[in-house]
């Protein structure tokens, strides 16, 4: 196998009291698109701006590219590309004025300047729209903008922090496929964080990142097939009593998650008649999911990432079958 | 619009190869040149700031400048009107916030993320910092090259050589004060207090310049704030610049232009801007050593 382009070890980065990022390793091989799942605060963006040579990890190592992100700095920063969770536009400027700025920056050689941007532009669909301040240009057009602006120095590694955050789901997902696209024309490797489970299935790998730590790390099949059950959610007159009286008659464990009884057991949709047969409280809803990446969260962190960042985001799970009752 | 798709589509399959050379002297030049450019683009597009930033020194020489005249006529050699006397100050003024606006942009980008795109690039970060002072000191001798079109209604000549002298003491100025500005802006990361903290500091420099009133019989403890502000530095030589241009007795010109003096020694001119390009360059060795920092 040849070298891996990212290699991170046993790195930690503490802001006085906040222990940011305590301990993660990890590999990230040539072509790959490596994704780093995990809720707000799991120290994403740290980690990203320690391996794009913005902050200095507090001890740890870390190498991009073959080079290390404290000792080589200036190597490291002209093989990465960079799209920061937050923007970094100049709304002031056009769209050419942006790129043209970054190519002086990076040293693009200036024969290769125009028809490189025109390239990048082009694969996100910017080119008509060059000449317009950033300004006029809507979130997902900037968004768009700046990948293209990441890619336009040609880096073999392009990292990308929450690269959707914020846009409308039809904007996301024009988002991936120019990912996508950029995967097929491009030799690069992409390394990009997200907490939006679905997202995540896009990446060739994923560490799920809690708390400053990796918990797991695999492809998403994997990742799903070794949670196996199938998770159950439902709503009752009295949840309490459900989730005591699902311990004693089919000995499971169920809790409380966004709302609703919440449990895992193998071939739901087996399970499910059963339950309405069996269950003396009334059930007033009932959905069943196959593992998805919120179950791999789940079965690893103990809780939802939506628990985990105790906001109430846009749900897009797969319900395979909910029922209504009562009411 | 489909009939582009094919060809469109062949030449998007192959990356364009881009060679992006070694780190030196050649890259930091190109740096140094689009981060000054951006300034003045963003400077050409933004003419409220323009306008605003010219209102304080046109009222100063108009309204002020006018208003005090009989007043202080009779302080003035005869045929010496007082606007011209404060109007190597109000030069000075002109390029004042123009100057720390400069600087303040780059808490502006920090806020607005762009900080980080330059921080982020394979340039050194002393290439950044110049850039930005270049830009600043720019933008503000273009504010002050406005007031100096001006010089007329302070019945200043318009000559090629005082006007060259004039610049030149400007953009120093300018380059001096974006310089301060900047170092600033290394520290104080929210544009409120970035703004309220050089205000603060401006006016105070700006009175104690002797902008708007000789240097010399002052009380003692103004001569000695007076010496102290670097801005009298600056505002001395040009001052000296214009009153040698008007052809007046050397006794009115020792009385009007008395140049910077410590203890009765009068400093000489080249001294005077010494200090003052002196001041420029450590600033920004102080910015630039607080840009290297990482978090
Ligand atoms: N510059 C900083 N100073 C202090 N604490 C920070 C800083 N940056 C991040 N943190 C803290 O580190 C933790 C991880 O943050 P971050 O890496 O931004 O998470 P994520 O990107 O996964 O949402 C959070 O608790 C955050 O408050
Ligand atoms: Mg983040």
């Amino acid at each position: 196998m040849s070298e891996p382009v990212v290699q991170v070890t046993d790195l930690v980065k503490r802001y006085g009291a906040v222990e940011a990022v305590r301990g993660i390793g990890f590999e990230v091989q040539p072509g790959e698109t490596f994704g780093f799942l995990g809720p707000n605060g799991a120290g994403k963006s740290t980690t990203i701006k320690i391996l794009c040579t913005l902050a200095d990890p507090t001890s740890g190592s870390a190498r991009v590219a073959g080079y290390d992100v404290v000792r080589q700095r200036d190597t490291v920063r002209r093989n990465i590309g960079l799209v920061f969770q937050d923007p970094t536009l100049d709304s002031y400027l056009t769209g050419e004025q942006n790129l043209r700025f970054h190519a002086d920056l990076y040293g693009v050689p200036r024969a290769q300047f125009v028809p490189r941007m025109r390239q990048v532009l082009e694969m996100v669909g910017l080119w008509d729209r060059r000449q317009s301040e950033v300004a006029t240009y809507s979130g997902g057009m900037k968004r768009r903008l700046e990948i293209a602006r990441g890619l336009l120095h040609a880096p073999r590694v392009l990292f990308l922090d929450e690269p959707t955050v914020g846009l409308d789901p039809q904007t996301r997902s024009s988002i991936w496929e120019y990912i996508n696209d950029l995967k097929q024309r491009e030799d690069i490797t992409i390394f990009l964080t997200t907490h939006y489970m679905d997202e995540a299935e896009n990446c060739d790998r994923i560490a799920i990142i809690d708390h400053g730590k990796i918990v797991a790390i695999d492809t998403p099949e994997q990742l799903k097939a070794s949670v196996g059950k199938d998770r159950v959610q439902i709503t009752t007159n009295d949840d309490q009593a459900a989730i005591k009286e699902l311990k004693d008659r089919f000995d499971l464990e169920a809790a409380m998650h966004e709302g609703m009884v919440t449990f895992n057991v193998e071939s739901g949709e087996h399970f499910v008649p059963r339950l309405f047969a069996e269950l003396t409280q009334a059930i007033r809803s009932v959905s069943v999911a196959r593992p998805s990446l919120d179950d791999v969260f789940m079965s690893y962190t103990g809780k939802t990432i939506r628990d985990a960042e105790a906001t109430v985001g846009d749900r897009n799970r797969a319900t395979v079958m909910a029922f209504r009752r009562g009411r | 619009m489909a009939i582009g798709v094919t060809d469109r589509d062949s030449e998007l399959t192959t990356a364009i190869r881009v060679a992006i050379p070694e780190k030196g002297l050649r890259q930091d030049l190109r740096a140094v040149s689009i981060v000054w450019r951006r300034e003045l683009i963003r400077f050409r597009s933004d003419r409220l700031r323009a306008i605003t930033s010219l209102v304080q020194p046109v009222l100063f020489l108009f309204v002020l400048g006018t208003g005090l005249s009989t007043l202080a006529s009779r302080g003035m050699p005869a045929g010496i009107d007082f606007k011209t006397f404060i109007y190597p100050g109000v030069l000075a003024m002109s390029v004042l916030f123009t100057a720390i606006f400069a600087a303040a942009s780059i808490v502006w980008d920090r806020e607005f993320g762009f900080l980080r795109e330059m921080l982020v690039a394979p340039v050194s970060r002393s290439a950044l910092v110049i850039g930005k002072c270049l830009g600043g000191a720019t933008v503000a001798t273009f504010q002050g090259i406005v007031i100096l079109a001006l010089a007329g209604f302070a019945h200043v000549p318009y000559d090629l050589g005082l006007f060259l002298t004039l610049i030149g003491e400007l953009l120093l100025l300018s380059f001096t004060l974006t310089a301060f500005g900047v170092m600033m802006a290394a520290r104080i990361k929210q544009i409120q207090a970035f703004m309220a903290v050089t205000q603060m500091m401006v006016m105070p420099l700006f009175f104690l310049s002797g902008a708007l009133y000789p240097l010399n019989g002052l009380p003692a403890w103004l001569t000695v704030l007076t010496r102290l502000d670097p801005l009298t530095y600056i505002v001395s030589p040009m001052r000296h610049a214009v009153f040698s241009h008007l052809g007046m007795p050397s006794a009115a010109l020792a009385v009007l232009s008395p140049g910077v003096t410590w203890n009765g020694w009068v400093v000489p001119t080249g001294l005077s801007l010494g200090i003052v390009a002196l001041m420029g360059v450590a600033l920004l060795g102080i910015a630039i050593l607080q840009f290297q920092r990482t978090e």
